[in-house]
């Protein structure tokens, strides 16, 4: 490993600002893609079962 | 009745294809986890500075798996709307619609990443060059499809326009690729030939080839997941949705 320290492994020899960004962004685009599917997801299975349930109800 | 070889179009049916990516999408979140973890941990630690680029380098690790999964989602996605477009089959439309806002994501961020790479290497954060342009005409494709999917709708032809739409262009694919060598651009060859030795060292080829390993796998559960989504909400009034309270 090259890094004797944190704030050298931060500082990324001064290219930090370059780097940071980019994989943060990436990360949190990837991060927030699976949290809007997921309640996307939940949104869709509960409109179902609730129309389920209330035709049951009906019926 | 049981037959003896597989009947591959048993998948083609929404209700048969909703459980399967269920079950299929925490395995390519593992592994696509435990790659990305992996890669993260070569191309930080284990993979040396470079001699020219100092550690401005190290947004490879990102920027080339985007790039590479922004024009590889396409033409997956232009071939789901190829095989909806010949069987009439509603889940390859479905695929094909799941997989464009993912594609979208990474060319979005094959561009920033590329943009924040560019601007410590060339001294600027875009340049109106060949390879620069193909991607960017590329988001705005995805774009395209997406919204002209939203803007019909009559499902079955909104199906059916926007598959046409990405097929016709699947085109820019091959001229984004191949525009480093057609034109004489600010951007790099190609990282990795097939006919040419590598130009990287060996742990810098490897963290690429497992972070570019681990957006295949996420893209792969991202879309199933979002699959699930556009089965559960465009088959709600299907009797199956109905019987089946689904998981």
């Amino acid at each position: 490993m090259q890094w004797n320290s944190l704030n050298e492994f931060l500082a990324m020899g001064g290219y930090g600002v370059y780097v940071w960004p980019s994989f943060g962004v990436t990360a949190l685009c990837m991060i927030w893609e699976v949290l809007i599917l997921r309640r996307r997801h939940a949104a869709a299975r509960t409109a179902l079962n609730q129309s389920v349930a209330s035709a049951g109800v009906a019926l | 009745m049981k037959t003896d070889r597989m009947n591959w179009f048993q998948w083609s049916s929404p209700q048969a294809f909703y459980p399967l990516a269920g079950k299929l999408i925490p395995w390519f979140a593992c592994v696509s986890m435990v790659c990305l973890a992996a890669g993260l941990y070569m191309g930080f630690l284990v993979a040396p500075t470079d001699f020219q680029q100092g550690d401005s380098y190290r947004i490879i690790f990102v920027h080339v798996p985007a790039a590479w999964m922004s024009m590889f989602l396409y033409v997956v996605m232009a071939g789901w709307a190829a095989v909806g477009l010949g069987l009439k089959a509603r889940p390859s439309f479905m695929m094909a619609q799941a997989i464009a806002p993912t594609g979208a994501l990474f060319t979005f961020l094959a561009l920033f990443t590329g943009a924040f790479w560019g601007k410590p290497t060339w001294g600027a954060w875009w340049v109106w060059d060949a390879r620069l342009t193909s991607e960017l005409i590329l988001l705005f494709q995805y774009a395209g499809v997406m919204l002209l999917h939203a803007s019909i709708d009559d499902l079955r032809r909104a199906d059916r326009a926007s598959a046409v739409l990405a097929l016709v262009g699947v085109v820019n694919v091959p001229i984004i690729y191949f525009s480093v060598r057609w034109w004489n651009t600010l951007h790099q060859g190609a990282s990795i030939s097939v006919t040419a030795a590598p130009k990287m060292a060996a742990t810098m080829l490897a963290a690429m080839g497992i972070m570019a390993l681990g957006f295949w796998m996420y893209s792969a559960a991202v879309t199933l997941l979002r699959v699930r989504c556009i089965i559960l909400e465009r088959e709600r009034h299907a009797s199956w949705v109905q019987i089946e309270r689904v998981s």
